[in-house]
């Protein structure tokens, strides 16, 4: 553990507490994020600099920070290295933990929290062919056209099968295909990509601001939801990410705000003509039960109704074509509100929400809240409070940095502590991703979505949880019966290769040692794919394995081992308790 | 406890403790009741009870599923999605329960069960808790402590642990993703989406190295995963001794496509494999009803559709032996009394829960109806509740399972005792 990088995140409590006053804070805030800032560049400047692929160098345009000198760096020890490479990615690769030991881990850490200023590669280049990708709402509405409200209705009251829609409508043309590109994408970009926690905030992200795909016509939104909301401010300032939410159709449909009128509204044209409209309570709530404040963040039931008035008029135009945010002054409650015992003064209007969400997003319990769940996802199912209240500060002095909460986190010495080493149990897509990587092993579209299929009979359905609470963030939420004989089953269809779409080679991690030896085999599995981490008593097993004719072929004398089946004991190491653990 | 019984003209409440001869006499009645009736008083030897609970997440409307057509203002704080009053013999109208009640018509699969008085409603039931928060309120209502979020295990592994006997290692099963609040705890509950999940398949290599994860996993000192581990592959080897994956849907009963019905069929294999099932679980989303929720046809009656057939379907498919079986219906508040503007309700409180099986006393509507009207209203809002779930769960655990009455099976509630008087 390095001295500098602690003091760089314990620089941060002290100082909010001298700044009692909201008037006096203004003013520190950027201050201290740039001493936060400067201390872990400067830490990460003094290590030496980049080989191989895993610390690209800044691009030329990004100025470099002026290295700060400092005798007090010992090197990471490459237990803290696979640590970090499981907590703030999807675990190491082969070779990895070399090449973050050659670059220093804390320029590794500082380089995936700012990737675009050191041109790490995404994985973009791998999904080059999925169009869906990259389209419009309004191109992917052309192009996955919805079905006809008749044949729909035929086909849900069974009187078309399954068989004739097909013939209908071909598979690159079905609304289907939009989701299942997505999920194959999250997949392949968390195997693949360098931005490795670039991908973990989104991920994070997707399910803090939950959508749910099957939802109506948010399949067609959350492609764009992901890529021009999420995926832009994953880093960024929360609030900015909690009002471009606000404002997405996939939002505003899943939490069906695009319908919420001021409550007199009677509807002036179409189908629903003369129909009264009026409020609806849904995204109001969850806006500050589950994106700002918290359940007990302090908010009414008298709050969630005004928020709920504040932001009607928030609507979408043409939902099924563009599906672009509009504000309808027509449809919005013009009359005063009072939020949090503060009246919305001086607005009135589109303003209205946007003073609500600046309120909220500068709230205490938005700092805490959000502190806890990010500590929650990065240290420990159960976070320690000290860390929290340390990110919350942070929060508060940077006005909602997600950069400098995660750089607090990862300097935190509860970040790094023995305790916290293999303490968070990998949600179903963390191990399925993780498993490939530690086999070395590529993904091209067909594995990613293979990947999403695994990851979906472990529980984890991406894109495809309906609460709005999203995945859960907690191992007891993943740890049943039939989740781990599914992990156990990836285990063995990867390791001996029968999974479509991905690229394994178990053999060639022991190319260089003697099969007939099997501990030896052994020891390089281990040393591979569980890099510091497997317990004596897993070790002890997996060597008593080692005498089953299962694992060790005989040669026909039956006197000597000939032969050790690599592949089923990748399979046990990959399906091993250790490996379910991050 | 007195409650003034719901309205229910015909009179039928001691029917099925006192008159078994009379049930063989209806030609509508399931076998099962018949058996229930005759048992009724001593247990069904060497064939254990079983609980099933099925929670619909997302907070159902209680109004629509059970709508309360009598009460003079359930149809003007509802203009567009009020159920109309009940039309004898059409099908396409709520059926009329008892005058005052009425079961949407898209649950028209349990009426039979009505009818044969297997099947109860207990409405205005909830959580004295008045939280409107979806996580929140599931949590209580599984913790079974209202209020209080660091209860570590659920109320049905505490009522698990309070069962007699030897226990089997599918013991408590639930058929979903992940283990339900309900059953955290020291039950040994086994949680997978599906039997055919639980099985280590794929290719002849699988068998062989099944025993290599049975000993990384009998010897892993991460508890959580170890627990679950040897939970697992106990379950594993006594499925597959059973075969009961194989076994067929009986009875002609034909469950709803999806994974509710999926659910309730694998339950009800469980429990004809008798490989010492007690409490099952399942559950299914949808119920959040914020917009365009219908009326007796709509979202909200395409949700109850599949409900009702698939609760029908476990009735027909586990025939006799479902004298041993009570299913068990919740979800963690209702809906708002008035629509919203979208033609949907938001967030509410009390709400129908139903209760069906062997030994229930049905055909009624239990619990004291506190009315619609304005100052009758929960918050100026809500369906008030006049039944704590925990009178409902408590009942259902000690009479139907057995669990003993002095076991604390809702910590710091001092409403044990009290009784609906749902089984005889």
């Amino acid at each position: 553990m390095t001295g500098l990088a602690v003091e760089a995140g314990m620089t941060v409590p002290g100082r909010p507490r001298r700044r009692s006053g909201p008037e006096e804070r203004k003013p520190g805030r950027h201050l201290i994020g740039l001493v936060v800032g400067l201390g872990m560049l400067g830490a990460a400047a003094s290590c030496s600099m980049p080989a191989g692929t895993v610390g690209e160098s800044p691009r030329a345009d990004a100025a470099a920070p002026a290295p700060a000198p400092s005798g007090a760096l010992s090197p990471a020890d490459d237990a803290s290295i696979v640590h970090v490479l499981n907590r703030i990615g999807y675990g190491p690769r082969p070779g990895d933990v070399a090449r973050v030991r050659a670059t220093g881990l804390e320029t590794y850490i500082e380089r995936q929290l700012d990737p675009e200023r050191y041109g790490l590669p995404g994985a973009d280049g791998q999904l080059s062919t999925l169009r869906s990708l990259r389209a419009s709402i309004a191109e992917l509405h052309r192009e996955y056209p919805q079905l006809d409200a008749a044949t729909r209705a035929r086909l849900e009251a069974g009187q078309m099968t399954p068989e004739a829609y097909r013939q209908l409508v071909p598979a690159e043309r079905r609304p289907a295909r939009i989701l299942v590109e997505l999920q194959a994408a999250h997949m392949v970009r968390a195997v693949g990509s360098e931005r490795q926690l670039e991908e973990i905030m989104v991920d994070f992200w997707l399910n803090h601001f939950n959508v749910y795909a099957q939802k109506g016509q948010v399949r067609w939104y959350v492609t764009a939801f992901e890529r021009d909301v999420l995926r832009p401010h994953a880093l960024g300032k929360f609030r900015d990410l909690v009002l471009a939410t606000a404002r997405h159709p996939a939002m505003l449909f899943y939490l069906d705000n695009w319908l919420s009128t001021r409550s007199d509204f009677v509807i002036r044209a179409g189908p629903q003509k003369g129909r009264k409209a009026g409020l609806n309570e849904n995204y109001a709530r969850e806006l500050m039960e589950l994106h700002t404040l918290g359940v007990d963040g302090g908010y009414t039931q008298e709050d969630v109704r005004e928020v709920a008035r504040a932001f009607t008029g928030w609507t979408i135009e043409r939902p099924q074509q563009e599906a672009r945010f509009v504000f309808r002054s027509v449809t919005h409650d013009p009359g005063n509100k009072v939020v949090l015992g503060q009246p919305l003064v001086g607005w009135g209007g589109e303003a209205e929400g946007v003073q609500v969400i600046d309120r909220l997003t500068r709230h205490p319990s938005t700092a805490r809240f959000l502190a806890t769940k990010l500590v929650r996802r990065f240290v420990a199912d159960d976070p320690p409070a000290g860390l929290v209240a340390r990110v919350a500060d942070v929060y508060r002095v940077t006005d909602g940095d997600v950069r400098a909460m995660l750089r607090t986190i990862f300097a935190a010495p509860e970040f790094l502590a023995p305790e916290t080493r293999q303490a968070k149990t990998k949600k179903p897509s963390e191990f399925v991703a993780s498993a490939v990587r530690a086999l070395g092993g590529t993904v091209d579209i067909r594995g990613g979505s293979e990947l999403a299929g695994a990851s979906a009979r472990m529980g984890e359905a991406l894109y495809e949880a309906q609460p709005p609470t999203g995945y859960p963030d907690r191992s007891d939420a993943w740890v049943s019966a039939g989740a781990l004989l599914a992990r156990m089953n990836f285990a063995l269809g990867l390791a001996s290769r029968r999974i479509p779409g991905i690229t394994v080679d178990p053999d060639a991690l022991v190319t260089d040692v003697d099969r007939r030896v099997p501990s030896a085999v052994l020891d390089r599995l281990v040393a591979a794919i569980l890099p510091q981490q497997v317990s004596p008593e897993t070790r002890a097993v997996l060597e008593a394995q080692l005498g089953t004719p299962e694992i060790t072929r005989l040669t026909s004398d039956d006197r000597t081992p000939a032969d050790t089946d690599v592949a089923k004991l990748v399979a046990l190491v990959v399906g091993s308790p250790e490996f379910q653990r991050r | 406890m007195r409650r003034r019984a719901i309205p229910d003209p015909a009179g039928r409440r001691a029917f099925v403790k006192g008159c078994a001869c009379a049930l063989v006499g209806l030609a509508s009645v399931p076998r099962f009741l018949v058996r229930a009736a005759a048992a009724t008083g001593t247990t069904a030897r060497g064939r254990a009870k079983v609980l099933v609970a099925v929670f619909q997440r997302g907070a159902v409307d209680g109004l629509s599923m059970v709508a309360p057509h009598g009460d003079p203002a359930y149809a003007v704080a509802r203009p567009g999605i009020a159920l109309g009053p009940p039309r004898r013999g059409d099908s396409e109208t709520a059926r009329d329960l008892n005058g005052f009640f009425a079961l949407h018509p898209a649950l028209a699969p349990l009426g039979p069960l009505w009818e044969s008085r297997a099947l109860a409603v207990v409405h205005a039931c909830g959580s004295p808790n008045t939280t409107r928060s979806h996580f929140d309120a599931q949590d209580y209502m599984e913790s079974g402590t209202p209020g209080v979020k660091s209860t570590p295990d659920g109320w049905l592994a505490r009522a698990v642990q309070g069962l007699p006997g030897e226990p089997s290692p599918l013991r408590a099963v639930a058929l979903t993703p992940s283990l339900p609040r309900s059953l955290a705890g020291h039950a040994g509950a086994i949680a997978t989406p599906s039997l055919a999940e639980l099985d280590l398949g794929g290719g002849p290599s699988a068998a062989e190295v099944r025993q290599g994860f049975e000993a990384l996993y009998a010897q892993s000192v991460q508890s959580l995963l170890q627990g679950s581990g040897r939970d697992t592959f106990e379950a594993v080897h006594l499925l597959e001794r059973a075969q009961a994956v194989r076994a067929p849907v009986a009875n002609g009963a034909e469950y709803p496509r999806g994974r509710f019905g999926e659910s309730l069929r694998q339950i009800a294999q469980l429990i004809r494999a008798e490989i010492g099932l007690e409490v099952a679980f399942t559950d299914g989303g949808g119920w959040d009803t914020h917009v365009a929720q219908g009326n007796e046809r709509g979202q909200l009656a395409n949700r109850l559709r599949e409900f009702g057939q698939g609760l029908a379907a476990f009735a027909q498919d586990l025939g006799d032996r479902m004298a041993d079986v009570v299913i068990l219906t919740m979800s963690e508040f209702g809906r708002t009394v008035a629509e919203n503007g979208n033609g949907g309700t938001d967030h509410g409180h009390g709400t129908a829960m139903l209760v069906l099986g062997g030994g229930v006393r049905g055909g009624r509507v239990y619990g004291r109806w506190p009315g619609l009207g304005a100052g009758q209203l929960h918050e100026g809002r809500d369906l008030a509740v006049t039944t704590d779930f925990r009178t409902l769960f408590a009942e259902v655990a000690q009479r139907h399972l057995g669990v003993e009455e002095g076991l604390p099976l809702f910590p710091g509630w001092s409403g044990a005792g009290r009784s609906l008087g749902l089984f005889a």
